[in-house]
């Protein structure tokens, strides 16, 4: 019965598809294998109607109009944040904050809570494979008050040491800043232990957490999770870009000042003094990405349709073909290989540079991503300057990773 | 040997290519014809900066002539190199504003190489050309 079913779960994702209008698509002649979701995700025709629906339908700005198409608006907005709380399995929506993406979400973490709370000598842990938002922002609050940054090391594998972490904790440390999901090896990392190792150290540490992979590959739970902070992007999780979420403790978001003024997150102005609005407001703004929050909503209607257990089950049955079909290739090295390892195949070959392979992937009419993507720290210490890295999304399937395999084959052919 | 040759001699070669597989097998041939680079001339000085590949370039003007040596760690990357130094190598700078590289790489199908967006050390390397050959 369970096996039945889980053979109608993978007829019914592999239709999903269909949704997808840029899948149906050709690149260069070929029928397009998309595999960049790890940079940005493909949009499913409803997410595009429902943007369109509001331009033609029902546009106006928000919080603000007296009339009856800006009042459904601003409840079809507020409406989304209680989803993303929903989704993300958040206390309540006075949790979300609104961003432009995750970078924007680590940015004002470091600035607002960063700048309040923290002083010279206290220790922020990043790891060494952060992507360069979890990185520099840091680094920028380092040279302004005078923190320190640590970094946990990881194995050939690709896997934290966490007892090199247990030793980097000493009573100077604040923050333990790490990503859920590595973009350049798929490392899962132990999101849930990494927390708990921090918080009994010292109760009162503070955990980030870039969500940016890890809210796309699998189901996330802040209240289970514990986070303090946790960030994504909208667009790598099948929605428009230009809408990020920041996911903060109600009571520290409360305690944290905001870092950008302007309208529509103030209480009253006089030049004297301004009062703020209570967050989740307080940090937005100006006039938010109104239309990509309901282009957000419904990316995770779609995907939560569709169940992000069952995603991630499609995935990592991808990643197991793939990974087996990329090892057939002389020559050919994965790099990243934890033992809990998501939808991202890294990946270099003897004698071909990543940047010839995509220029030749590209021709075959396959999508990936060459270059160091963003972590430069983690190419530094593999001893490597670029990597191809192929990565899945839900829409994945056997054929784009046989046109992929093909593709490394003409690769290996023009190079001999 | 193909570096010595025009940019006409290029182009037509590159018009009796049929599909991409042999417009760039070409690419890659050029590409092993680069004069070697110096190792002790890829220093940071002459790094340029791009996000998939490295490329490394040493460029000088004397008497007006210019001239210059350059390398990546990818082989169709040399291979656009050798395309440059085609268009620019021992040309004098006043002759360097006129080329019209835009030109030649599009009738080659090569264009999107010097599109900005790619964020590639070789559209930087180009623009490096065009400012010393002002700038001289």
């Amino acid at each position: 019965m369970a096996a039945e079913r889980a053979l109608e779960m993978v007829a019914d994702i592999l239709k999903c598809r269909d949704d997808f209008p840029v899948l149906q698509t050709k690149m260069h002649g070929k029928p397009l294998a998309f595999l960049d979701s790890g940079a940005s995700a493909q949009k499913p025709q409803a997410v595009i109607d429902v943007m369109n629906n509001v331009y033609e339908g029902g546009y106006s700005n928000i919080h603000r109009g007296l009339y009856e198409i800006s009042q459904n608006l601003t409840a079809d907005y507020e409406a989304v944040r209680s989803k993303v709380a929903e989704f993300i399995g958040a206390p309540s929506e006075k949790n979300i904050v609104f961003t432009g993406n995750a970078t924007e979400g680590i940015n004002l973490v470091a600035r607002s809570w960063g700048r309040t709370f923290l002083q010279k000598g206290d220790e922020i842990i990043l790891t060494e494979m952060e992507h360069h938002a979890n990185i520099v922002p840091w680094q920028m609050l380092r040279d302004e008050i005078g923190v320190v940054i640590k970094t946990i090391l990881f194995d050939e594998r690709g896997a934290l040491d966490l007892e090199a972490f247990e030793r980097l904790l000493t009573h100077k440390t604040r923050l333990v800043s790490f990503v859920h999901i590595s973009n350049a090896l798929g490392t899962v990392n132990p999101a849930r232990k990494i927390i708990e190792i921090a918080k009994d150290f010292y109760p009162d540490m503070r955990v980030l957490v870039d969500g940016s992979q890890g809210v796309v590959h699998n189901a996330v739970n802040m209240v289970d999770l514990d986070a303090d902070f946790y960030v994504f992007t909208g667009h790598k999780l099948y929605g428009p870009s230009g809408i990020g979420v920041l996911y903060g403790k109600e009571e520290l978001l409360n305690a944290m000042p905001p870092y950008k003024g302007g309208g529509d997150m103030i209480e009253r102005v006089s030049f004297e003094e301004t009062t703020y609005k209570d967050a989740p407001y307080k940090f937005e703004a100006g006039t938010p990405p109104i239309v990509e929050v309901i282009g957000l909503g419904t990316a995770i209607d779609y995907v939560s349709a569709i169940g992000m257990e069952n995603i991630a089950v499609h995935e990592a049955a991808l990643l197991v073909y793939g990974t087996e079909k990329l090892r057939e290739i002389d020559g050919l090295t994965i790099h990243g290989a934890a033992p809990e390892k998501a939808g991202i195949l890294s990946f270099t070959i003897d004698g071909t540079h990543p940047s010839d392979i995509g220029m030749i992937l590209d021709q075959c009419g396959v999508a990936i991503r060459a270059g160091h993507h963003c972590c430069m720290p983690l190419m530094d210490k593999l001893n490597l300057d670029a990597t191809v890295r192929a990565s899945l999304g839900l829409y994945s399937n056997k054929n784009d990773i046989d046109q992929l395999v093909e593709g490394l084959h003409k690769v290996k052919e023009m190079f001999k | 040997m193909a570096l010595q040759s025009s940019i006409e001699e290029v182009t037509e070669n590159f018009s009796l290519f049929d599909d991409w597989e042999e417009r760039y097998r070409y690419l890659i041939d050029l590409g092993r014809e680069l004069p070697a680079m110096d190792e002790s001339l890829k220093t940071d000085k002459n790094f340029v900066q791009g996000c998939t590949s490295r490329v490394w370039m040493q460029a000088d003007v004397k008497d007006d002539v210019f001239h210059f040596v350059a390398d990546s760690d990818a082989h169709i990357v040399r291979g656009l190199i050798a395309l440059l130094m085609i268009a620019y190598q021992d040309k004098n700078v006043g002759e360097i504003a006129g080329v019209d590289i835009e030109g030649m790489f599009k009738e080659i199908g090569l264009d999107q190489h010097l599109s900005p967006n790619r964020r590639s050390g070789f559209f930087a390397m180009v623009e490096r050309i065009k400012k010393l050959a002002v700038n001289s």
